[in-house]
């Protein structure tokens, strides 16, 4: 008995690795500290009502930005341990699967698990007041989005401890990733882990183009939008055409390897080169789904801070909208060597040459709309300023990239990787990081430590070049992507050398950020006015941070920039355009404990398909099913929100002012 | 006012209404129309859902057109397909839709009890259909057509089963409807959901049509 335990539990563990024996000792303590911590302080009661239950998309945004912090903590550990072992030739760091494994977590964290989150973070704080609304269109389905999201990421971290990490790259190609050459259960948390996150993505895009079309404040056009909440529309069109196909890659490998189905394997008449169609054709849209929104914030952080329009705000949604269609046309490029032949090749080399010219339109835009402003160096300026010298020269790399031809020279080496971390960084990083020092004082009351912040910013920014500018020659020399280790005659030493120091810095710009958060929360001046950095759209409108039902009334628009406009009126002694509404009943959603347990279900379920225990899956999936039955038979959902509460509620708020 | 009204927040255009029909109408009147602004919203979601719902359907008609070539020394669509059962289960289906439609004009007469009959029919047809095509399914199973059989057969079981478990979703899904329609009777929450699910039965039937052409006769043929 004793001994079949034991076997059990080296199987189901993983074993061997002091590293993950520290990391073991490491999440039981965090767990034990948490759970002391909240029996200490009664804090279960409250944790439980107003946040694993809450459906107000600000508390939504606010557990988005936790968790996507958590996984950059955890992907930038991952980038850190690779870099230490390939820093120079024949370091003995790491064993060659456990880097397998290390490179295929970090790619997966970083892309799915922290830049989605981060991303959708900013849009349930943002959007809703930037466009003057109470909510999203379904507050109940948007919490449902984030539980979805966060279990899947539970899941797919738990392959660390548990059963052993996927190691057949980020994008698993098959056949490596089926059952023949990846036996393991880490390949099956991969599958589960992104499909349960994914379908929250792909709720969170149609909940987001709903709230875009049929929620905007009362005269607000289409044409008058602020710039960031059109580049949500256009990242969640991509998101509703992208994910489906995503949910059925990963439904059919599953297929492969659960059912023994003959899709992608080598026998059977599988074709393996479908994966890797079908992969792309989501995976490329989806790096145009991440920075399309990182666009949106620069473009609203560059106008505040220049005091000036938007330039060329019509080319600005133009360039979005082009941008979001042609990410469909582009995803063979990932592959030109793998024999599609001249003429296929050509065809996406052009497309994937077109992406340019919106991306350029921006960049000028951006250019003149600084040109002759006021420019403030604030820490949201700053990041987008070093945003645009840094994805000019990765989106010059990534255009030598589709040039068919060359690409047979540059393919999978760290000429790839150099330009894919230059735009990832460069572009979505740098930009989640602006708009997350942009609206803190929106989301919290107070803004965040400019000095600290702005070492974060250098050490970041000055790391980023150091790591990433040795990799394009390191790349040009011949070294390839995902080797794990090469000899001293390789004369690739002092270039990996000075990147994994750029690595490091990195690193430090992150517990930089940390300690600026940390640093802001315990000194943290009260921002009163709601309106720190003289904004120019809706969301500066209102206190910070903002009441529970947003705006006591609904803000009627005339211009873009309205809030803006509405400043420049006052200050000249102009009246003001806007009729003040009488303050009605607030209608809103209640709480809802559902998302939180139907998503616990899948959870449950998934780890039953994982390591293929019925007893798991199939009551998960009778959880998820009750749960769906539950909520359809429930009519008691929403609420009001009586009158005299809004004005007492608005009287504190304001009486500060 | 339609127009401009779906422009409208829920809020604001109940606002609008209120105003319309002066203060008097009080908060039940504002209620009303809230909760009417408030559906037709889930219905628009619902649109983009089943657009999300297309491209799935789409990729997996692109993988059993690539791969239905490849029987590996296995059974061909000619020799497994029995065309009569099919023929039958697509007459179900399509009849289905139609009784779908006509629980849809019973709900729109606000005469409860033809709507419950009628999706009461659909559901009969939809498990009929469902019954059928399990049935086909066993007796492949039975002559060792499996998904592992070949490629041909993996891609064939998923998109056809797709659908199917698409269909029973949708019969779980009406039950619970009729239940609810017993309790509430026809409201704006209730007339939303019937117009929701005709939608997907629909749906579903266009797909089948896809199905049954691209499958079932370019497989005999």
């Amino acid at each position: 008995m004793l001994d079949n335990i034991k076997e059990f539990a080296s199987e189901f563990f993983v074993t061997g690795d002091p590293l993950i024996y520290g990391a073991d000792v490491s999440i039981g303590l965090a767990m034990i500290a948490i759970i002391t911590v909240l029996t200490y302080f009664k804090k279960w009661g409250w944790l439980w009502r107003e946040w694993l239950t809450t459906v107000d998309h600000k508390r939504v945004g606010i557990m988005y930005i936790i968790a996507s912090i958590l996984m950059l903590f955890r992907g930038g550990v991952d980038a850190l341990l690779m870099r230490t072992q390939i820093a120079l030739p024949d370091i003995q760091f790491l064993e060659a699967e456990h880097y397998n494994q290390i490179f295929t977590t970090h790619g997966v964290i970083m892309i799915l698990f922290m830049a989605m989150p981060l991303m959708f973070g900013l849009f349930n704080i943002v959007v809703p007041l930037q466009i003057g609304a109470r909510d999203v269109a379904y507050p109940f389905l948007n919490s449902l989005s984030f539980w979805m999201f966060f279990f899947g990421a539970m899941l797919f971290n738990m392959s660390f401890v548990i059963g052993g990490s996927p190691d057949a790259g980020w994008l698993s190609y098959a056949p490596l990733s089926e059952l023949s050459h990846s036996p393991g259960v880490g390949q099956d948390f991969y599958i589960w882990g992104i499909q349960i996150s994914g379908i929250g993505s792909l709720a969170t895009g149609i909940n987001f183009i709903v709230t875009i079309l049929k929620m905007r404040a009362p005269g607000m056009k289409l044409m008058q939008m602020p710039m960031f909440s059109w580049s949500v529309l256009s990242s969640c069109v991509t998101i509703i055409f992208a994910f489906p196909i995503l949910t059925v890659t990963l439904a059919l490998l599953f297929l492969d390897r659960y059912l023994g189905a003959h899709f992608f394997t080598l026998d059977g008449g599988g074709n393996p080169m479908m994966y890797v169609n079908l992969i792309w054709m989501w995976g490329h849209p989806e790096v145009y789904i991440v920075v399309l929104p990182a666009f949106g914030i620069f473009s609203e952080v560059v106008a505040t801070f220049s005091k000036k329009k938007l330039f060329g705000y019509k080319s600005m949604v133009f360039a979005m909208m082009i941008i979001s269609v042609l990410s469909f046309f582009t995803w063979l490029h990932h592959f030109f060597t793998m024999g599609s032949g001249a003429d296929v090749n050509a065809f996406f080399a052009i497309t994937t040459m077109l992406i340019a010219i919106p991306t350029g339109v921006k960049i000028f835009n951006w250019l003149f709309t600084m040109f002759r402003g006021r420019i403030t160096f604030t820490t949201p300026m700053l990041w987008t300023l070093a945003f645009i010298p840094c994805f000019v020269i990765g989106g010059m790399t990534g255009v030598l990239l589709s040039v068919a031809p060359a690409d047979f020279q540059f393919h999978n080496s760290y000429f790839l990787i150099a330009h894919f971390h230059q735009v990832l960084i460069g572009g979505v990083a740098f930009g989640y990081f602006a708009g997350l020092s942009y609206w803190w004082p929106k989301m919290f009351g107070f803004k965040l430590n400019e000095k600290l912040g702005k070492w974060a910013f250098w050490l970041w920014n000055i790391g980023f070049y150091v790591c990433f500018m040795p990799q394009y020659f390191l790349g040009l020399d011949g070294m390839t992507r995902r080797v794990s280790e090469y000899s001293w005659d390789m004369g690739w030493g002092p270039l990996n050398l000075v990147s994994t120091i750029g690595g490091f810095l990195m690193g430090i710009g992150f517990l930089f950020q940390v300690w600026q958060i940390a640093h802001s929360i315990k000194f943290m001046e009260r921002d009163t006015t709601g309106d720190p950095w003289n904004g120019r759209t809706l969301e500066w409108s209102i206190p910070s941070p903002a009441p529970l039902y947003n705006f006591a009334t609904l803000p009627q628009v005339k211009d873009q920039d309205d809030w803006w406009e509405d400043k420049q009126r006052k200050q000249q002694g102009l009246p003001s355009l806007k009729t003040p509404q009488p303050i009605e009943p607030i209608h809103m959603p209640k709480n809802s404990a559902i998302p939180f347990i139907k998503s616990l279900c899948w959870f449950v379920a998934g780890f039953g398909f994982v390591f293929d225990w019925l007893f798991f899956a199939i009551p998960g999936m009778i959880g998820v099913l009750i749960c769906m039955l539950v909520r359809s038979f429930s009519y008691d959902t929403d609420y009001y929100i009586p009158v005299d509460e809004v004005k007492r509620t608005e009287a504190a708020l304001r009486g500060t002012n | 006012m339609q127009e401009r009204k779906m422009r409208l927040s829920p809020r604001e255009a109940a606002h609008t209404e209120v105003g319309h029909g002066g203060h008097s109408a009080g908060h039940h009147g504002h209620d009303e129309h809230h909760e009417h602004e408030h559906e037709s919203l889930k219905t628009f979601g619902f649109w983009l859902f089943l657009m999300t719902d297309c491209i799935l359907f789409a990729s997996l008609f692109a993988c059993y057109l690539v791969l239905h070539g490849n029987t590996n020394g296995g059974p061909t669509a000619e020799e497994l397909f029995e065309m009569p059962g099919v023929i039958a289960e697509t007459f179900i289906l399509l009849t289905s839709s139609f009784t779908s439609g006509l629980a849809v004009l019973a709900m729109h007469k606000k005469n409860l009890k033809g709507l419950i009959t009628w999706l009461a029919v659909t559901v009969l047809l939809g498990a009929s259909f469902i019954y059928l095509e399990v049935d086909e399914f066993l007796k492949m199973v039975h002559e060792g057509a499996t998904i592992s059989t070949s490629a041909f057969l993996s891609s064939f079981f998923t998109l056809v089963g797709t659908h199917g478990l698409h269909v029973s979703l949708g019969l779980c899904w009406m039950i619970g409807l009729i239940f609810q329609l017993k309790r509430h009777g026809i409201t704006p929450v209730t007339m939303r959901k019937v117009n929701v699910i005709s939608l997907y039965w629909h749906f579903l039937d266009v797909v089948w049509i896809f199905v049954f052409t691209i499958v079932y006769m370019m497989g005999v043929m």
